[in-house]
């Protein structure tokens, strides 16, 4: 593996195809279309599946229809698009097949723009469509992380037959960083419960009706305790300058990467801060983050591109009484580092962990 | 040999290895049964059972799949042929058929159906027009008559409100991709032999990857009209079949070259 410098759209389609990616359909849409692109050429020249659907809608369910195959297959979009995919996606996980979907998110609500936003944090943890389950989504503040995310949504979507949602922002989607791409991986076998036609076997069927209540709060219940395994196994989350904080500074993707250079200069001016970057949304890492609030943090900064949504399964994991503030930007504003910092100073000022004069 | 022995060998009616010995859903004098039946003889005769996969359709034909015995999947409200696009490219050998209603396919699914057929799609398309919504209780459809009373057009539809039938035939055999698309109805045994054909063709335009062929059935909804079953089929003939002529509305050369060969 060498070091090339990519653009994050396109490091996530290289990735996607070296990942064994076998059928791609989408429909462009900023801050994504470089993924589309991409894959327009390349899944063409290796004799795989690319076709550019009609809406999101189409691309979803003909997604919904190769992963019924048992090929890996995926679909990227941004927020507008996504909402469309919204009833697909519920099949998809009804229907418990795999399925990778890339959301780099922009500024809503309505057409809104471009512009970097974490908007639909609410949309891709809650449900991702109707009925009552979360998909796995995981948040890259980097490119490399995104390819190395990539390649793990992938295996996640076929290790739980579940829905994996890849999230990120034009930022991450179109910065160009040195990456390091891994080598393509050969395409997996089939797996035996795929609709391939009934040769030599019973036939297979797959579908996300359950007539009576009873059949249907057992396929509930079965999504459920799968969701729980995963809740379980799969939060992960990365740390920087943790030891001894007691300032917690909490941001996912863009905010997070953002967040990390406001945390370093306070660490210089001495303030004891450390971040917290949720890398899997859903499930929230909530159990380390429950072992840094134990281990002495007496605050926390939550940085959001959006007005405040994880800063809700924050409060869920520490509970009422600690002391939150949120640095929030909306409608596709990025944060500043130093804007960061004053939040972060005035924070640890009024727990007396900084003087006045700190960082002016 | 005696007469006995011989009448005895010769078979005049069995049930289709394709078509599960089990009783529908289906409401008295509903035409779906009809349809699937079709549907499972063709595939018998074509040989193609161990490698046919169906796409179901939202709509009273939501569990064809208990019914063919096929590998099959359900699709979301209107979604068939995109589903359908899904399975056809990652299994290009493989025979995928879409089975759906007026209101999947005209309404809800027009984008999906007009866009698999202008891809060419290599599926197959059975749409059941009974115009109206059946499974949810008898709403107006996209192919509902003028003056046609359902649930949801009380006083008729009136086309200055409601808008016109749409006649999805006519339409998707104007897109150049399509290879096949015939209308034919079930009302009587006539006609029901001509579907059959007619299902059978568009089956081989696939086998043969000539593109995407449809086959329109004009079907009866007995339950939700308010008629008895005879009546229903007399309306379709009476009412339908005016609106929504029988015919081939595309037949490309290709496809008559494989029908010659019949
Ligand atoms: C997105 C969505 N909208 C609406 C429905 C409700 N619905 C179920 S079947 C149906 C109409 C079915 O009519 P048609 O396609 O003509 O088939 P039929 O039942 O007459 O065979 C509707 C509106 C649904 N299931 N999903």
């Amino acid at each position: 593996m060498t070091v090339q410098l990519l653009k994050g759209n396109v490091a996530i389609a290289e990735a996607a195809v070296r990942a064994g990616l076998e059928a791609y359909f989408g429909y462009p849409i900023t801050p994504q279309t470089e993924l589309l692109e991409h894959l327009s050429a390349r899944m063409v020249e290796l004799g795989r599946v690319f076709v550019q659907a009609e809406s999101e809608v189409a691309a979803i369910n003909m997604v919904y229809g190769a992963a019924c195959t048992g090929v890996r297959t995926m679909t990227s979009s941004s927020s507008p698009g996504v909402s469309l995919m919204q009833e697909g996606l519920s099949y998809i996980a009804a229907s418990e097949v795999p399925c990778v979907v890339v959301d780099m998110m922009r500024g809503g609500p309505g057409l809104g723009n471009i512009q970097p936003s974490q908007a639909d944090y609410f949309q891709v943890t809650r449900s991702a469509g109707h009925g009552d389950y979360h998909p796995i989504v995981l948040a890259p503040a980097s490119v490399q992380e995104a390819i190395d995310l990539t390649f793990l949504a992938f295996d996640l979507a076929d290790q739980y037959r579940h829905v994996v949602l890849l999230v990120g922002d034009g930022l991450i989607g179109q910065m160009m960083e040195p990456a390091e791409m891994p080598e393509m991986r050969p395409i997996r076998p089939r797996p035996d419960w795929a609709i391939t036609g009934a040769k030599g076997r019973s036939k297979h069927v797959i579908t996300s009706i359950n007539l009576t209540a009873e059949e249907n709060e057992a396929a509930n219940r079965r999504i459920q305790a799968r969701l729980a395994v995963i809740r379980a196994r799969e939060q992960r989350s990365v740390e920087h300058y943790i030891e001894g904080a007691k300032v917690l500074v909490i941001g996912f993707g863009t905010s997070g990467r953002v967040a990390q250079s406001a945390v370093k200069m306070a660490r210089e001016a001495g303030i004891p801060v450390g971040l917290f970057r949720p890398v899997t949304l859903w499930p929230f890492p909530e159990d380390r983050l429950r072992a840094l609030v134990d281990d002495g943090v007496e605050a926390i900064v939550v940085v959001e591109m959006n007005a405040g949504q994880m800063l809700e399964d924050v409060r869920l994991v520490v509970g009422r009484e600690m002391p939150i503030a949120l640095h929030s930007r909306l409608g596709g504003a990025v944060p500043l580092p130093e804007d960061i910092l004053e939040d972060i100073v005035a924070v640890a000022q009024k727990l007396g962990l900084a003087g006045p004069e700190t960082v002016r | 040999m005696t007469l006995h022995e011989d009448l005895v060998r010769t078979v005049v009616y069995q049930h289709p290895q394709a078509l599960e010995a089990i009783s529908t859903h289906y409401c008295p004098g509903c035409t779906h049964g009809i349809a699937h039946r079709l549907i499972a003889e063709v595939i018998d005769e074509l040989g193609i059972q161990e490698q046919t996969i169906l796409v179901a359709p939202v709509g009273c034909a939501v569990f064809a799949y208990d019914y063919l015995a096929v590998d099959g999947v359900e699709a979301a409200h209107g979604r068939a042929p995109a589903m359908a696009t899904g399975i056809k490219r990652s299994l290009p050998d493989r025979i995928v058929f879409t089975y759906q209603g007026d209101g999947d396919l005209a309404a809800i699914g027009t984008a999906e159906i007009i866009h698999a057929a202008a891809r060419g799609e290599h599926i197959t398309t059975i749409f059941i027009n009974n115009a109206i919504y059946g499974m949810t209780g008898g709403q107006m459809a996209p192919t509902s008559l003028p003056d046609q009373r359902t649930t949801s057009s009380p006083f008729g539809r009136n086309p200055a409100i409601a808008g016109n039938p749409i006649r999805m035939t006519e339409l998707i055999a104007a897109i150049e991709g399509s290879a096949y698309v015939v209308r034919r109805s079930l009302h009587n045994v006539r006609e029901i032999r001509k579907a059959k054909k007619a299902i059978k063709t568009a089956f081989r335009v696939q086998q043969a990857g000539l593109g995407f062929a449809m086959v329109e059935l004009l079907s009866a909804c007995p339950t939700n009209w308010g008629l008895s079953a005879p009546d229903a089929l007399k309306w379709v003939e009476e009412h339908m079949v005016p609106y929504y002529p029988l015919g081939d509305y595309k037949v490309l050369d290709a496809v008559k070259a494989l029908e010659d060969r019949e």
